[in-house]
This record gives structure tokens, sequence and C-alpha cells, in this order.
């Protein structure tokens, strides 16, 4: 499903290079549950990034769906992100002038999918996290929990193959994180492939296994 | 492009600023606004000027007698001299180029002592002996009957055409003034025509004041015998005046025994130079009025532009997560750009508006209040002018939002959302 392959990565700083990824091999099978740990600085922002080509990476291979991801233009990157993968981010993103449903439509319009179309689509969705009544809601009238699962909503209204959440609870109490990773394994169990980078112990025990990294190296897998 | 959510999304933003935006606008406003007031007064001084000539032949010269002022063929210098009806004849034999050629003569008074009377009203008029072809170099407007014919020189008829003026002071308001008969000078003439200047204000005045009969009456009347007072003369298009000018010189110094290289006893004036002079200066100042127009308009487009950036800089990272959820470049450029564009434009077209409904209204003005002078008439407002000015604000509007929008895809969708 997903397979990296000695993928390295720097950064320029100044006039030194960061090198923040020193070879990562591994493999992620469909419809798996994994957690990324580490402490800030290991990399596994860098790596969600690349997973979810925001980024490029130096050398290796990065294969998804058995598909080469390697030196994708910026048209093609926006395509294949739009079809293959699904968002969740610890600050939300929704965009602030747009109410709940148009939110969570905004991925099919890139699709060029026609306006009652799409928001029947996202009221269908929508419904799935429970949100109907905040359709027409602005983000900030919403919680931070009815806010997250608004993203959610829009991470899966194209119907992805993977879904990448970067600290989906970071932002959360503890009770509403557990609701947010009770929708995620529901997401995972319909067959999509969820990855989550998390610093969260308890979070990352929920998943089927944790992938730890340190300094730029996968440290161990574990499983749970 | 046209889509609601565009649309819906540009709208948001200019709405969230709307002083921001006000300001920005204003530049593009005020640019516009400037060139169409700077466009209109410019023709408006065109038309002033222009009126100040009516429609006299811009390809017509003046030639009079003024005294000699070198010895020849002994004949002493300082001797006066008068042009013949001959000269009209050689002058039309030799020079082909002429096209109109109109021998001018003047009667006596009219400046101060009364020469014109009818019953108990009198007069002070310009009378001058003309050919049918006057009307065609420097034409002016019949009102009503006719002007002077070939049968009228012909025949040395006594009639004459007046002007407004002559009208007004010689004849009750409700009169009509047409097979009436006016003493000039002690001789009664019919009047078979009235008329109006086509100029405009003192010059206007002048000629209103007119009085026209046969040249060859005139020369009967007054005792000129054959004498020609002046010649006004147009050349064929092909040809410049200048030329038909010099040529009638040479050939009538030859006539009158003068040295050719006596410039001063021939007096000419030459219309074409004049008017050439005078484009050029229009020419001038519409081309500085668009140097000027264009640089303003820069200001404002420039304007736009920098807050376009602040709005890309601003909205970073809501950019960033378009694109994470599948954006592409050219939908974020096609949104920054309709955006700059929908700023310049509705700026532009407000300007546009203003500045015509400006003019209008100074139009409007200087005809209600009758204060259209010599130097300014009409102002207004080329329909092609405005329709240029349109496409240029359009461009500009594109080109201002696409140093903006190249920004905006520069920005890589991990450094928007690693904003917080």
């Amino acid at each position: 499903m997903i397979e990296l392959q000695k993928i390295n990565k720097s950064y320029q700083v100044g006039a030194n290079s960061l090198h923040v990824l020193k070879g990562i091999d591994m493999i992620i099978e469909k419809g798996e549950m994994v957690s990324i740990m580490g402490s800030s600085g290991s990399g596994k922002s860098t790596l969600l990034n690349i997973l979810g080509i925001l980024d490029d990476y130096d050398n290796g291979k990065y294969l998804l769906d058995g598909k080469l991801i390697a030196n994708m233009s910026e048209k093609k990157a926006a395509l294949f992100r739009n079809r293959h993968l699904g968002f969740v981010f610890q600050s939300f993103n929704l965009i602030s002038f747009k109410n709940a449903l148009e939110n969570v439509a905004l991925p099919l319009y890139y699709q060029g999918i026609r306006r009652s179309k799409r928001n029947k689509i996202a009221y269908e969705y929508l419904d799935k996290m429970g949100l109907t009544e905040w359709a027409e809601h602005l983000p900030s009238e919403l919680s931070g929990g009815q806010k997250q699962r608004v993203a959610i909503a829009r991470a899966l209204v194209t119907n992805p193959s993977v879904l990448l959440a970067d600290e989906p609870t970071g932002a959360l109490d503890t009770q509403t994180s557990y609701e947010m990773l009770d929708i995620l394994q529901d997401i995972n169990k319909s067959g999509i492939t969820v990855i989550i980078v998390t610093h969260e112990t308890d979070i990352a025990e929920r998943t089927h296994r944790i992938i730890k990294l340190k300094d730029g190296i996968i440290e161990n897998f574990s499983k749970n | 492009m046209f889509d609601r959510d565009n649309w819906q999304e540009i709208l948001a933003t200019l709405r969230n600023n709307k002083l921001r935006t006000t300001l920005t606008v204003f530049g593009v406003f005020w640019g516009i606004f400037m060139l169409i007031i700077m466009l209109g007064s410019g023709k408006g001084l065109q038309n002033g000027v222009e009126q100040n000539m009516g429609d006299l032949a811009t390809n017509s010269c003046f030639l009079w007698t003024q005294r000699t002022t070198i010895p020849y063929k002994g004949f002493p210098r300082g001797r006066f001299y008068n042009f013949r009806n001959s000269d009209t004849q050689a002058l039309l034999d030799n020079i082909p180029e002429i096209e109109q050629i109109a021998a001018r003569l003047q009667g006596w008074g009219g400046d101060g002592a009364n020469n014109a009377v009818r019953g108990l009203k009198t007069g002070a008029f310009t009378i001058f002996g003309d050919y049918p072809a006057y009307n065609i170099i420097d034409p002016v407007k019949i009102l009503s009957g006719r002007y002077i014919n070939k049968l009228d020189i012909k025949y040395k008829r006594k009639i004459i055409v007046i002007g407004t003026r002559v009208v007004d002071l010689l004849f009750e308001k409700d009169e009509d003034p047409l097979d009436k008969y006016i003493r000039i000078n002690g001789v009664y003439f019919k009047v078979v025509g009235t008329f109006e200047s086509k100029k405009a204000g003192g010059q206007a005045e002048r000629e209103n004041n007119n009085i026209h009969m046969p040249f060859t009456t005139l020369q009967k009347t007054y005792n000129f015998g054959d004498i020609v007072g002046w010649y006004s003369l147009t050349a064929d298009k092909k040809v410049k005046v200048s030329v038909v000018q010099d040529k009638a010189i040479a050939l009538l110094k030859g006539r009158h025994s003068i040295s050719p290289d006596d410039d001063r006893a021939v007096g000419h004036a030459n219309v074409e130079e004049e008017f050439k002079k005078m484009t050029g200066l229009f020419l001038g100042i519409k081309g500085l009025t668009w140097i000027v127009g264009i640089c303003t308009l820069l200001a404002g487009v420039i304007g736009v532009s920098n807050i376009m950036l602040v709005i890309v800089k601003e909205r970073t990272k809501e950019i960033g997560i378009k694109r994470a959820l599948g954006a592409t470049p050219i939908k974020i450029i096609t949104q920054i750009i309709s955006e700059s564009l929908l700023l310049t434009a509705t700026a532009g077209y407000t300007g546009l508006v203003f500045g015509v409904g400006l003019v209008e209204l100074i139009n409007f003005a200087l005809i209600k209040y009758g204060a259209n002078s010599e130097m300014f008439k009409n102002p207004e407002v080329d329909f092609k002018i405005a329709i240029t000015a349109l496409i240029i604000l359009i461009f500009s509007g594109i080109i201002a939002g696409f140093i903006p929008a190249q920004r905006a895809i520069q920005i890589k969708p991990i450094e928007a959302l690693r904003n917080e």
C-alpha cells in the first residue's frame, strides 16, 4: 500500500544543511491504522508531509498504491492529494468564511463537481459525523471537537484511500480526544488506511502499530 | 473562473477589509478619473480653438498688396501698387494647382461711421465684395435666402447677403429681411440672403457684422475700376498650399514689376501653417495627457498589486489548506487575478463614469450659461477613448494580480500550514 525505501530529506537552514530524515524504510499495508511517534525534531512532521505529497524528498523511493511518487508537478500533486489522500490537522484548518457544509464540500469543488451535487455529498458526510444541525454554521461558531469532526468529514468526502492525521487530538481535551479516536477507528474499519502523527502514548496505543522516530531514523516498530 | 464559490471568496476577503480596499481602489479610480478629465479638457480646448477658425479651409492662403521695399526696374522703393482683375485671370491660367480663388474688396465705412441706412435705422457694417468661391473657402452658415452667385457677378446685381447683427440692427424683430432694401453709402441694395458665422466669440461677432455683395458690383459702385483688394485661394488637395502661394507671389511680382527679392511687397498668410502648428500643439497636449494619465493609473495599479501581495501574505495559510485539499496552482492564480481584476475594473469603471459625468456636466453648464468661449468649447470624451481606457484597466488589473499570484503559488502547502 504505502512503501518507503531509504527516504532522505534535508532542509537548507541558512548556510547549513539540516538532515531531517536519514533513510526511512517502512511499509504500511492497506487498511492498517498506524501511529507515528517521536519527540519534536524527530522528523515525524516531515515524514507526514512527504507521505501527503506536500513536500518532496531528496532521494529514496515512495510508492503509493504501487505508484512511484517523485518529482510530481504541483498540478499533478494537487490532483493526487485530492483523489487519494485525506488530511486532518491539529489546528483544524477550516476556512473561516465558509460554513461547515462549504468547508466539507471544498475538495469536491476542486474536482469540478456541481454545487448542488457536492453539497448533497458533503451533507451526507456531515450527517455521518452527526453535525447536520451545524451545517450552516461558520467554524468560529463551533467547538473544538465539532471543528475537528468537520475537518474529518472534509478529509473523507473525496473517499480517499489514506487518511493522514497530524496531531488530530493535539488541541482537544481528553474526552473529546477519545471520541475523535473512536471516529478514526470507525473510519479505519471501513477500509481506509489511517496514519496518525502524535506524541500522546495513549492515543498511539489504540492503533495497530506504532512507528517510533528518533533523529530521523526509525527507532522501532511495535505492535499493540 | 466565473463560478459562485470563487466570487463568494473574493467578496468575502474584500468585505473583511473595507477601508483598505477602498483606499487601494481609490488610486486606480483617481488615475482613470484624471485621465478622462484631462482628455475631456484637452478636447474642449481643441474644440474651442478649432471653432475659432470655423470651417475656414485649412488649405487656404491670403495675398494682399503692401509697399515695395526694393527699387526695381526704375521704380523707387516704397511704391504702392494694386492687384487688377487681369491678375485673377493670370493666376488661374498659370497656376493649375489653384482649386478656388476669390478676389475680394472692401467698401468704405463701417469703422465707426454709419454706412447703412434703412428707414430710421442706421448701422456701421463691414462691406465686402465677394465671389461665390469665397463661401467655399471661408464659409458662413446661410440662414435664409442664398449667397452670391455667378449671375450676380456677371450682371453686377445690386444685391447683398447680410449677417445676423445687420439683421438685428436694421430690421424689426419679426421682420423678414429678404427682398427688402438697404441703402449703403447712398445706393440701394436688395437683401437676398442672411447668414450666421460658424466661428465663436469675437471672430463670430465680427463676421455677423458683415455685408457681402457681388465683387463686380462693389468695384463699380465704389469706383474701384479693375482694382482687386486681396485674394483668398485654396490649393488642390494634392499640393501644399505653401507651394501654390509661392508660385502666385512670384507671378504677381512679375506682373507688377516688383523685385523677385522683395519679400514684403506681397503680403501673405497661410492657414495651413497655422493649422499645422495648432494640430501639433493639440497632439502634444494629448500625448502629455496620456503620459500623465497612464502614470497616475500605473501608480494606482502598483497600489493594487501591493495590497494583493499583503492579501496573499495574510491568506498564506488558507492558500496552503486549499492546496492540501487539491486546489491546483491555476485555481489559486485565477482567484488572485480575478480579485485584482475586480478591484481595478470596479474602481476604474467608477472613475470612468465619474470622469465622463463631470465632463458632461461642465459641457452642460457651458452651454446653459453660454460660457463657451474662443478658447474652450464643448469638452467631450471620445467613446473610443473610454473603451481604450477600459481595456487598459483590464490589462492593468491582470498585471497587478500577476506578481501576487506568482507569490501565492510559490508558497508550499507545508510552509503555509506550519505558519501557526
